[in-house]
This record gives C-alpha cells, sequence and structure tokens, in this order.
C-alpha cells in the first residue's frame, strides 16, 4: 500500500518535472525564427512559403485538408495491403467499411480498432499506414495546440501561425528524435523491432506456438507520446511484447503524459503568464488524482463475486489481489489503474488489462474521464479543451457578478461563447446520439459480449472512446460491423473536427481583439480559486449531460455487484 | 512569421493542393518506412536477442520466447494462469482475453470451476481461498508471470512429482522470483516457461534418459 502511494507520487513528480522540460522544448518549437536545413528543403518540397502567416480559417484549412489526403492514402492502402511487400501471412485487405474505420480512427489520433492486429494486418501496413497515420494525427494535434495558443498570445493579429512550418518543425524536432530514442529503449526492454512476421516455436510441453513479431517498438514510442494508443496486437499494451516489463509501463505512462502536460507550460511561457500555466496544469492534476483513486480502490477491493467462489483478492506480500480477471500479473492493480486514469485522462487507448473486466466503478472512471474529455486530454487538443472550459467558466461566473467576461486580457463576447458552445455541444450530441442509435439498432444485441448494464455500457464505452478520440474500448463488444464501424468512424470525425476548429476559430477571433488592462470587475484567473471553479464547472457541465447515461451503465451495475445480481 | 506586421494574406485554399498531396506521400516515407526501417537496423544492430523477440533456444532448437507464456497442463510442471485466447490457451498467434464483466454469470462458473480445479491439483482443502491469479484469465491470453503465492502452493505438487526435496524446490523458484524494478515498479512474480525450464535442466543431470 505504502510502496503503491509513493509509486504514484513518483510517477506525478517525474511528470511535473518532464513537464518543465518538454515546455520549454515546445516553446522554442513554436517560436525559434530560424529554419533548419531539412526543414528548408522540406518546404521547398511542399511548394510553401514559410514566410506566410495564416489567418485561423487558413490555417485549419490546411489542417483539414492535410489530414483528409493523408486520411485517404492510409484507406487506399489498406485496400490493396494484398499487393504490398512485407506480407508473409499474406493477410487479405481489410472490408471497406473497416478501412474507413481504420483510416478515419488513426488520422484522428483516436486508434480505435475494430479489427486484431496479428490477423489483420501485414507488417506493412503496420508502417506505412499505422505508424504514418500516428504520427501525422498527434503532430495535426499538437499543430493545433500551436496556433491556438499563438492566437491567445496576439492582440490586433489576424495571422495564428503557418501550418506548414509548425506540422514539419513539431514532426522534426519533437515527435521523430524523441520515438526513435524511446523505440531503442524499448526494444533493449524486450520488444520486437524486425521485418520477419512470426517465429514457429515448439513448446516445453511439445505443441507448436506461433509468436507473432514485427515492427513493435518503433510503433509504440509513437503510439504512447503521440497520445494514439492503437495495438500492434490485439491485446495491445497487454501484450508482453508490447509492454514486457513494469519499467516499460512507467515509460508509457509518462510518454502519454508528457505532451499534454508540457503544453500547460509553453503556454504559460509564450503568454509570459506562468502562473496561469501552472493553474492548467493543477487543474489537470486534481481530476487526475481524483480519479486515480477511485479506479484503485475499486480494483483492489476486487470482485465480491469472485470471492464467494473460493478467490483470494487480499492483497498480501505474496500477491497484488484485486481484481485480476483481464489483468497481467507483472502491472497487478497498482501500475494497472495508473495505466487506466492515464491512457482515458490523456485519452491514448492503450491498454494494459481488459477494460470490459474491470469492477463497475473501475470501469465508470475511464467513462467519465472521456466524457470530460480534458484530464490532460491528448496531445493538443486536451489543452484546447481545457480552454474552452476555461472560457466557459468566466463566462457563468461573469454572468452570475453582471460583469463581462474577460480572459487572458481579452473581452469574451457572443462569438465566442458561441463557438465554444458548438464545440461543447457537439461531444455529447455525439457521444448520446450514437448511442441511442445502436440501443435501437436491431443487431447491436448480437454484438455484445455482456447483456444487462453492462452490456449498456459496451455500446456507451465504444461511442464515448470514438468521439473523446481515445480508442481504448470494452473490447467484447464486436464493433467489426458495417453499422458500428461506420457510426463509429463518423463519431471520431465529428468529436475530432468540431472541437478543433471552433476552437481555432474562437483563437482567431481573440487574436483579433486588443488587450484591454485587468480592472476591478475583473475575475482574476491565475489563483487557486479559478482552479476550482474550473474544475466546478468541467464536473458540473460533465455530470449534467452523462449522469443519466451512466447510471444505466455503471452505476447501476454496481449496486447489482453489490446485491449478488449476475447475468447469463 | 511571429508579428503580425507581416500581412500577406492569401485567399482561403489558395496553392493548397500541392502541399497537401505532396505531404501525404512524403510524409508516409518518411514516417512510414524511413522511421521504423532506420529503427530496424540501429535495434538489431544493438539488441539483437530482443530485437527478434528474445527467443530462447533448448538444443538448438526454438521452444518459446521469455516474454509469452505457454500452456502447461502436466503436473510436473509449474502451471500459468488461464488463457482465453482463440482455438486453444497461449495462442500467441491471436492474444485475447475474456472480456466478461464482473456480473457476468460465466466469468464467476469459470471461477468456480478453475478453483475446485486448483485446489484438487494441489490438494488442498475444499475451503481454502486460492490466489486470485491462478483462477482468472489474463489480459493478453499471454501472461507469463504468477505470483508467489501462486508458485509456493504448486511446490509441494511439483516437488512430490520429480521426487525434488520440496526446500530445494523452492530455493529453485525463489532463484526465479522477480522483484519489483528499482524496488517500486511492477509486482515480484515468477516466470513460468523459464523456471520450468530451470527444473528440466535440474533434472536432465540426474536422469538423462527422460524427455
Amino acid at each position: 500500500m505504502l510502496s503503491t502511494l509513493l509509486e504514484f507520487a513518483v510517477i506525478l513528480g517525474l511528470m511535473t518535472g518532464l513537464a518543465v522540460l518538454m515546455g520549454k522544448w515546445l516553446t522554442r518549437v513554436f517560436t525559434a525564427p530560424g529554419h533548419a536545413l531539412m526543414e528548408r528543403g522540406t518546404y521547398r518540397l511542399l511548394g510553401v512559403d514559410p514566410q506566410e502567416s495564416m489567418g485561423w480559417a487558413r490555417y485549419g484549412s490546411a489542417l483539414l485538408l492535410s489530414n483528409l489526403a493523408m486520411m485517404l492514402l492510409g484507406y487506399i492502402l489498406l485496400r490493396v495491403q494484398g499487393s504490398m511487400p512485407l506480407n508473409p501471412l499474406e493477410l487479405v485487405a481489410q472490408t471497406p467499411d473497416l478501412a474507413f474505420n481504420t483510416a478515419a480512427s488513426f488520422i484522428t489520433n483516436t486508434n480505435w480498432q475494430a479489427y486484431s492486429g496479428e490477423t489483420s494486418l501485414s507488417n506493412f501496413s503496420q508502417m506505412a499506414v499505422i505508424t504514418f497515420l500516428m504520427f501525422v494525427g498527434a503532430t495535426s494535434g499538437v499543430v493545433a495546440a500551436a496556433g491556438f495558443i499563438r492566437g491567445l498570445s496576439r492582440s490586433n493579429a489576424t495571422g495564428i501561425g503557418n501550418f506548414w512550418v509548425d506540422f514539419t518543425r513539431i514532426l522534426y524536432r519533437v515527435m521523430l528524435p524523441l520515438c526513435f530514442a524511446m523505440a531503442l529503449v524499448y526494444v533493449w526492454q524486450g520488444m520486437p523491432q524486425t521485418l520477419y512476421s512470426q517465429a514457429l516455436a515448439t513448446t516445453l510441453e511439445g505443441a507448436q506456438q506461433q509468436l507473432i513479431v514485427g515492427a513493435v517498438a518503433s510503433f509504440e514510442s509513437i503510439k504512447h507520446i503521440g497520445t494514439n494508443g492503437g495495438g500492434f496486437f490485439s491485446m495491445n499494451a497487454a501484450h508482453p511484447f508490447e509492454n514486457p516489463t513494469p519499467l516499460t509501463n512507467a515509460l508509457h505512462i509518462l510518454s502519454m503524459l508528457l505532451i499534454p502536460s508540457a503544453l500547460t507550460y509553453t503556454f504559460g511561457s509564450m503568454l509570459l503568464r506562468r502562473r496561469q500555466g501552472w493553474v492548467f496544469f493543477g487543474t489537470f492534476l486534481v481530476m487526475f488524482i481524483g480519479f486515480l483513486s477511485v479506479v484503485y480502490v475499486a480494483e483492489q477491493s476486487g470482485n465480491p463475486l469472485l470471492t464467494q467462489a473460493g478467490a483470494d483478492q487480499m492483497l498480501s506480500s505474496t500477491q497484488s489481489g484485486g481484481n485480476m480477471e483481464g489483468k497481467e500479473l507483472r502491472f497487478g492493480i497498482a501500475d494497472t489503474s495508473l495505466f487506466v486514469t492515464t491512457t482515458t485522462g490523456a485519452t491514448t487507448g492503450s491498454v494494459n488489462a481488459m477494460h470490459d473486466s474491470l469492477t463497475p466503478m473501475g470501469g465508470f472512471v475511464p467513462l467519465a474521464q472521456m466524457m470530460l474529455n480534458c484530464v490532460f486530454g491528448g496531445d493538443g487538443v486536451g489543452f484546447i479543451n481545457l480552454i474552452q472550459y476555461a472560457l466557459l467558466t468566466v463566462f457563468l461566473v461573469g454572468m452570475m457578478i453582471g460583469r463581462s467576461p474577460e480572459f487572458l486580457g481579452k473581452k469574451i463576447e457572443a462569438r465566442e461563447i458561441k463557438l465554444v458552445m458548438l464545440s461543447v455541444l457537439a461531444h455529447p450530441i455525439s457521444i448520446l446520439g450514437f448511442t441511442a442509435l445502436a440501443a435501437l439498432w436491431p443487431d447491436t444485441l448480437k454484438s455484445l459480449n455482456n447483456i444487462g448494464p453492462h452490456g449498456f455500457s459496451e455500446v456507451l464505452y465504444a461511442y464515448t472512446s470514438g468521439t473523446a478520440n481515445n480508442g481504448s474500448a470494452f473490447a467484447g463488444l464486436n464493433a467489426n460491423t458495417p453499422f458500428f464501424n461506420t457510426t463509429i468512424g463518423l463519431a471520431m470525425l465529428i468529436g475530432r473536427f468540431f472541437t478543433m476548429l471552433p476552437m481555432l476559430a474562437v483563437a482567431g477571433s481573440l487574436a483579433l481583439k486588443k488587450n484591454i488592462p485587468a480592472g476591478a470587475g475583473t475575475i482574476p484567473t491565475a489563483t487557486p480559486l479559478f482552479m476550482v471553479l474550473v474544475v466546478f464547472v468541467v464536473l458540473v457541465v460533465g455530470g449534467l449531460t452523462f449522469l443519466p447515461a451512466l447510471a444505466l451503465g455503471p452505476l447501476v451495475e454496481q449496486l447489482q455487484l453489490l446485491s449478488g445480481q449476475t447475468y447469463p | 512569421m511571429t508579428t503580425q506586421t507581416q500581412i500577406k494574406t492569401q485567399p482561403l485554399l489558395k496553392g493548397l493542393l500541392r502541399p497537401v498531396l505532396v505531404s501525404a506521400g512524403f510524409f508516409m516515407l518518411l514516417t512510414g518506412l524511413g522511421y521504423p526501417l532506420a529503427t530496424t537496423l540501429v535495434a538489431n544492430v544493438m539488441f539483437p536477442h530482443q530485437a527478434q523477440g528474445s527467443l530462447i533456444e533448448r538444443d538448438g532448437q526454438v521452444i518459446g520466447s521469455a516474454l509469452i507464456g505457454q500452456q502447461f497442463s502436466r503436473p510436473e510442471y509449474f502451471q500459468g494462469r488461464p488463457s482465453m485466447t482463440a482455438d486453444q490457451p497461449y495462442n500467441a498467434g491471436s492474444s485475447g482475453a475474456s472480456n466478461l464483466g464482473p456480473t457476468s454469470q460465466k466469468l464467476i462458473d469459470q471461477v468456480t470451476q478453475r478453483v475446485q480445479a486448483y485446489r484438487q491439483l494441489n490438494g488442498l482443502a475444499a475451503d481454502s481461498q486460492v490466489p486470485v491469479d491462478a483462477v482468472t484469465a489474463s489480459a493478453s491470453g499471454l501472461d507469463p508471470h504468477i505470483s508467489l503465492a501462486n508458485a509456493q502452493l504448486q511446490v509441494a505438487r511439483v516437488a512430490r512429482l520429480r521426487q525434488l526435496p520440496e526446500a530445494e524446490l523452492l530455493k529453485v523458484v525463489q532463484a526465479h522470483t522477480e522483484q519489483r524494478t528499482l524496488g517500486l515498479l511492477g509486482e515480484p512474480r515468477v516466470n513460468v516457461l523459464q523456471l520450468n525450464l530451470a527444473l528440466d535442466a535440474l533434472h536432465q543431470q540426474p536422469l538423462a534418459a527422460s524427455e
């Protein structure tokens, strides 16, 4: 118990230190005037002028269109897998609906997977489609944050930066070098990195075992640093080849939190409002610790029905105890709880345990975090989501005290709040709308692995994960049907672009305004009080929106578990 | 680029077609082929054993990976955790879990059955509590480890069947126990395949002919 608390403290301490280092690095990447040689070559190849300053609409269009082209390229490569190299197992191409779902999933940084990696993708596809889309999807998120923060930092300006410059720099100066170095650490720890597809073994008892291998380490590093989350293998970061040791598990966790936490620091240093940056960091951290406690206590307490069946779930010096169904022994309860909280907070979607088999309250946490979508959040977009709630907070507080709201020295007016509300509302409309549709869809029952409230949770989880661009699953759900592939694919695109683009518009609109000096009626936003207010607004807005759905899923399931009700 | 004085506003979409198309192709080649291939090259020079899957050989034959569990059904071997992979347990060609929720009767029935089988195999009392990892399926279906509690309960059986003193066997188990990394990360655990390999090696010296 004590060692668990110490472990949590050490990991969160390391994360804070890394946030500062990475935050400084990102600030330089976002603001340095000079272009490196390789970058200048890239601009020439692309045919772009790095000196051009783009307004938010052009910046957003470049992001949207380039992402569309990349998604299309990924789709095509998936559809012609059969005639591509590095496919010794002769895996066939994905169907059109599945390939759409996969391409949409990886370009939006969701990485929901309706296929299983071992039996569906060749080594070529794992690299040229999945690894590629993970890089550009994650980079696009950070690019959006760069434009967004720059917009907030300017006044009387129309430009929020140059999309191509931001994209190229973030890729060359952050993503590629970090991922390369991390991949080598991962191989040292035991992850395969090879162009072979399999190794055949004869086990001690004489059975044949087919070991699937491939370019796993290079895949894993971008998967976590990019808060992507899709697995090389079906069982994702629970698979020993994707997460061989407790050390790789800790590195996965730190990688996922790296950029989302660092952006609060970058924001603070670019706006010369460091205290404000730390207030946002604190907002993330407070919610994170709250959710971590819930999932850890729930999983360590275990499943009372399994105790009745004769399983010993008590923590002792010789076992971790707790609810071990769908968990790996090397991680036990503590490392699994930390991973669950991180992957759904930082909306990565990588899993080191099967969320479908979590206790009801343990499963409540990932659902709730994805619904709030701003407990660190994904690379770039998490920070944007938090600012969206901060704007809502100054607006609500301003209304309560009868003052016109201000934020970061700018007046917040009708246009900004309308855009914020568009973004805030797109999220629940997609989640709840599609869940309702699926609940009515006659074939849904056939896709469920569990029935009763847990079955409902499987569906709710799927659309929440898709819309929040998380990608983790209550994986019992068979989502590889044309209905689920299409609707979840749409949910991912809506969740990505209906928050990113309106918020870029907000940044563009704030950049146009002039700075006004803080007056007596200005609500100070760089204070612990404001932090509490933002957390309050996030929880109230999230609670009001999603509580009814959660009540039908994990909450009623918890009550039934306590009363011993089971489902066939 | 950092000053707002440089007003050089372009029409919304002018000139975007070429960079949009070229960026998709170029960054695919760079991040989808260049990066993984370069990593593969360097990794295989620096860590060839791990890069190929940490394969273990015995008498020139690959018998598995140090990281991937395998099925043990013979009672003279330590047994791993239940596995729910497709077709057969510990199918490393298709990792998988039960994905059963906590109120699933199927899950409760499976655990009840495994508890009884475990008690019987190891000669435990009918009301004894069995370590949870021994009766629940892992997430990957390929979990190579068991808990110390689980290993200790299997010692008596394996010692009897292999005609070894229990104390000696306990020492072997201890030698194959991995502690928390840096005293902090993960859980203490026993790698079942490596433990069983050590047991076979122990046997082979005095009883060269068997197996």
